[in-house]
C-alpha cells in the first residue's frame, strides 16, 4: 500500500496563546508533576479527549486506571505512537518536532499514578531517534513493534510489548484493569500526551484559550498542494485548513476526515470545525476532480479487509465480502443489488469482532452514502461521473 | 484371593477381559464421536450438542469399565495384576509389553480425563493441546487389546478390531475431506493466535 | 444485569450455542452466532434475559472453545 508522501515537519504557526503549542519548541524546566486529584482536575476542565481516533474522555480513562491500580499492582503507562493509519503522520512529526512533550505527558500521567513504568511503543514507520535521545535521559523505555493498521489498537500494543503477536484481545478483559504483566495499564496516544503535558504546564485555561490540535492532510491529484502535518486551533473551520494547506474547497471533491476508519464528506459540508466529533485522529484527505470517490471507498475497504487482524469470524469472513461488492459497485456495471448487498454484508460485520476494525470499515462505507449517494447512485446505474478516473493510491494491493 | 473359588475366579476372569473389550468399543465411539464434534458436526435428534454429550458419556463410560477392568484382573488370581501395575507400565508379570501399553493407555487416560473435567480452569489451549493426546491413547489402547488379551487370537475379537479401526479412519478421512473442512458453507478460515 | 459476553478471538462457529438459546442466538451466514434482534452499533453484549439465566450457563458450559461467558453488571 503506497501511503501519502507527507513531510512531517511542515508545522503551520498556530495563532493562539504564548507557549501553547504542540510542534513547537519544549520549553525549558521540567513540567510540573500533579497529584492524581489535581491531575484530574484539571485535565478534566481543559476537556482532553483522546486523539488516537476514538475521543474518550481522557480523565476518565487515568480515573478508571487509577481505580484498579489502587486494588491490584502497580499500574504502567503507555505512549501508544504506532501511527497505524496510513493518513496520518502527527506522532511521528510530535516525535520528531517536540519528543519532551510526550515524554513530559507520560512523566505527569505516571506521577500522578504512582509509578515509574513508562513506555512508549512506536510503529516502524515513525523516525524515533530524536526521541530515544531524550527517553533515554528519564529512563522512559521506547519500544519499536511491528505494524499494521490494528497493532495500534490499545489491547494489540500490550500484547505486543508482552512478546505476544500484535493483535486486539478480548474486550472483557479491559488493559486498565490487567494489561501489561497483568497490570493495570494506561494506554494513551502520543498527542494525547502532548496536551497532558500542555495543561500541566499551562492550566485549562491557557489550553482551551489556544486549543491546539494536530492534523495531517493529505491529498489524490494535485488537490492539496502543501500536505503534511499542521497545527491549528480546534474550531477552525475544515475550508480553512484546506485552503491553508493549498487546497480550494470549491472544487475538490469528497473529502475523508477521521482516517479510514473515518468519515467522507461532501464539498458543502465542509464549514464543519475541526474538533468535531468526527475528526478523530485528524486526518484531512481530500480527493481531487478526477478520482472516483467510490473506487476510493472500495480500495479503501480492500486494504481494510487485509488488514483484519484474522482472528474473528465475521471480519475476516465478512470484510473481503464488503470489499468485493463495492469493487464491483466501482466497476459501474448497473446492478441494482450492490446496494442491498453492501447494507447486508455492513450489518453482519458491524459490532462482531474483538475491536472496532469491522465498525470503522462500515462507518467509512456508509458515509459514503451520505456524503456523494448522487454518485453511488450514477454507479448503480451502470455510468461513472467522474472523468477519467484514476484509482487511488490504497488500490494498489489490488 | 486366594479364597476365590475356581467359578469366581473364572467369572472375573470374563469380567476382566469383557470390560475391556466393552471399554475399547466405547472409546471408539468417543473418538469418532469427538471427530466429528470437533467438525461440528449434528448428530440427527441430538444436534451439536447433543453429539458433544455423547462424546462425553462414552468417554467416561469407557473410563468407568476401565477401572471395573483393572479392579477385576487386580482380584483375579490368574492375571496376577498388582497395584503397581494400574500405573507404573512394563514390570508385569504376565506379558510384560503388552499389559505394559495397557498401563501406558491408563496413564494418558488420567492425565486426559482430569484435564477434560477441569477445560474450564485449564483453558481451551492447555485442554486441547491434553485432548490431542486421545490419538495416542487409541491406538495403544488397541495394540493392548490384540497383543495382551487371551481373546486376540479369535476371529471376533479381530473382526471387531478392524471394525473399530475402520470406524476411526473412515471418521479422520471424512473430516480431512474439504467439504466438510468448510462444513459445506464458503468460510475463510482464522487465524487462531491465542 | 447479567451479559452474555463472546470472545470473538476464540469463537470457532461451533454452533452449540445457536442451538440451546435459540430465542437469543442464530448462526450468520458463515456459521458464527448472531445475536437476535439487534441493530448495528449495538453494544457487543447481549443482556441475558430473566429467566434464562440457567440456560446460558449451560450453553456456555458447552462451548467447546469456552467462548461463552457471562458477566455481572453493566458495562
Amino acid at each position: 500500500m503506497t501511503a501519502p508522501t507527507l513531510d512531517p515537519a511542515t508545522p503551520s504557526a498556530t495563532t493562539t496563546g504564548t507557549g501553547v503549542r504542540l510542534l513547537g519548541a519544549t520549553p525549558d524546566g521540567p513540567v510540573p508533576l500533579l497529584d492524581l486529584a489535581a491531575l484530574l482536575a484539571v485535565v478534566e476542565q481543559a476537556g482532553l479527549t483522546g486523539r488516537g481516533g476514538a475521543g474518550f474522555p481522557t480523565a476518565r480513562k487515568v480515573r478508571a486506571v487509577a481505580a484498579a491500580a489502587g486494588r491490584r499492582r502497580r499500574p504502567v503507562v503507555v505512549g501508544n505512537a504506532m501511527e497505524g493509519e496510513p493518513l496520518s503522520r502527527k506522532d511521528a512529526a510530535l516525535l520528531g518536532l517536540a519528543p519532551g512533550l510526550v515524554l513530559d505527558g507520560l512523566d505527569v500521567v505516571a506521577h500522578a499514578l504512582g509509578t515509574r513504568d513508562r513506555l512508549l511503543a512506536v510503529g516502524p514507520e515513525v523516525d524515533d531517534r530524536a526521541v530515544r535521545a531524550a527517553a533515554s535521559a528519564r529512563s522512559i523505555a521506547v519500544r519499536r513493534l511491528p505494524g499494521g493498521f490494528v497493532a495500534g489498537q490499545e489491547s494489540a500494543v500490550v500484547a505486543a510489548l508482552g512478546g505476544r503477536p500484535g493483535v486486539p484481545r478480548d474486550p472483557a478483559v479491559r488493559v486498565g484493569e490487567r494489561g501489561l504483566d497483568g497490570r493495570p495499564t494506561l494506554v494513551l496516544n502520543a498527542e494525547t500526551l502532548a496536551h497532558v503535558a500542555l495543561v500541566a504546564r499551562h492550566g485549562a485555561a491557557a489550553y482551551r484559550a489556544a486549543a491546539p490540535q494536530l492534523l495531517t492532510i493529505s491529498g489524490t491529484g494535485g488537490a492539496i498542494r502543501h500536505p503534511g502535518v499542521l497545527e491549528v486551533p480546534r474550531g477552525t473551520p475544515l475550508v480553512e485548513v484546506i485552503r491553508r494547506a493549498g487546497g480550494d474547497p470549491t472544487t475538490c471533491g469528497p473529502v475523508l476526515l477521521g482516517g479510514y476508519h473515518g468519515t467522507w464528506l461532501a464539498p458543502s459540508q465542509l464549514g464543519i470545525p475541526v474538533g468535531d466529533p468526527r475528526t478523530g485522529a485528524g486526518v484531512v484527505h481530500v480527493l481531487d476532480a478526477t478520482t472516483c470517490p467510490v473506487r476510493a471507498t472500495a480500495d479503501i475497504a480492500r486494504w481494510l479487509a487485509d488488514q483484519s487482524a484474522r482472528q474473528c469470524g465475521p471480519c475476516v469472513n465478512g470484510l473481503p465480502h464488503l470489499a468485493a461488492t463495492l469493487g464491483h459497485l466501482a466497476d459501474a456495471h448497473p446492478d441494482p443489488r450492490l446496494e442491498a448487498e453492501v447494507a447486508r454484508v455492513a450489518a453482519l460485520v458491524d459490532g462482531r469482532g474483538a475491536c472496532a476494525h469491522p465498525d470503522g470499515t462500515v462507518r467509512m462505507v456508509r458515509s459514503a452514502w451520505s456524503a456523494f449517494g448522487d454518485h453511488v447512485r450514477a454507479h448503480l446505474a451502470g455510468h461513472c461521473p467522474t472523468p477519467t478516473s484514476t484509482p487511488h493510491p490504497s488500490g494498489a494491493t489490488r | 484371593m486366594s479364597g476365590l473359588t475356581p467359578l469366581s475366579a473364572e467369572a472375573m476372569w470374563a469380567l476382566g477381559r469383557g470390560t475391556g473389550v466393552a471399554a475399547l468399543v466405547l472409546f471408539t465411539v468417543a473418538v469418532v464421536l469427538g471427530i466429528g464434534t470437533r467438525a461440528g458436526a449434528t448428530l440427527p435428534g441430538l444436534g451439536r450438542v447433543g453429539a458433544s454429550d455423547l462424546h462425553r458419556t462414552a468417554s467416561l463410560t469407557a473410563t468407568g469399565l476401565v477401572v471395573l477392568h483393572l479392579t477385576t484382573l487386580t482380584l483375579d488370581p490368574y492375571a496376577q495384576l498388582t497395584l503397581l501395575d494400574w500405573l507404573v507400565p512394563f514390570f508385569g508379570e504376565y506379558r510384560p509389553l503388552w499389559q505394559g501399553l495397557g498401563t501406558v493407555a491408563v496413564d494418558l487416560l488420567v492425565v486426559i480425563v482430569a484435564v477434560s473435567l477441569l477445560r474450564h480452569r485449564v483453558g481451551p489451549r492447555v485442554f486441547r493441546g491434553v485432548h490431542l493426546l486421545t490419538y495416542l491413547l487409541w491406538p495403544v489402547a488397541l495394540a493392548h487389546g490384540l497383543g495382551n488379551g487371551t481373546d486376540a487370537g479369535h476371529a471376533w475379537f479381530v473382526a471387531l478390531a478392524v471394525a473399530c479401526t475402520a470406524a476411526v479412519v473412515l471418521a479422520l478421512l471424512w473430516r480431512l475431506s474439504p467439504a466438510v473442512d468448510q462444513r459445506g458453507r464458503q468460510r475463510v478460515p482464522r487465524k487462531v493466535l491465542a | 444485569m447479567t451479559r452474555l459476553h463472546l470472545d470473538w478471538t476464540r469463537c470457532d462457529g461451533h454452533g452449540g450455542c445457536a442451538e440451546l438459546l435459540p430465542d437469543l442466538l442464530t448462526l450468520d451466514p458463515w456459521g458464527y452466532p448472531l445475536l437476535r434482534g439487534t441493530g448495528p452499533g449495538a453494544d457487543r453484549d447481549a443482556e441475558v434475559p430473566r429467566g434464562t439465566e440457567s440456560a446460558v450457563r449451560h450453553a456456555a458450559r458447552a462451548c467447546p472453545r469456552a467462548a461463552l461467558r457471562l458477566l455481572d453488571g453493566t458495562a
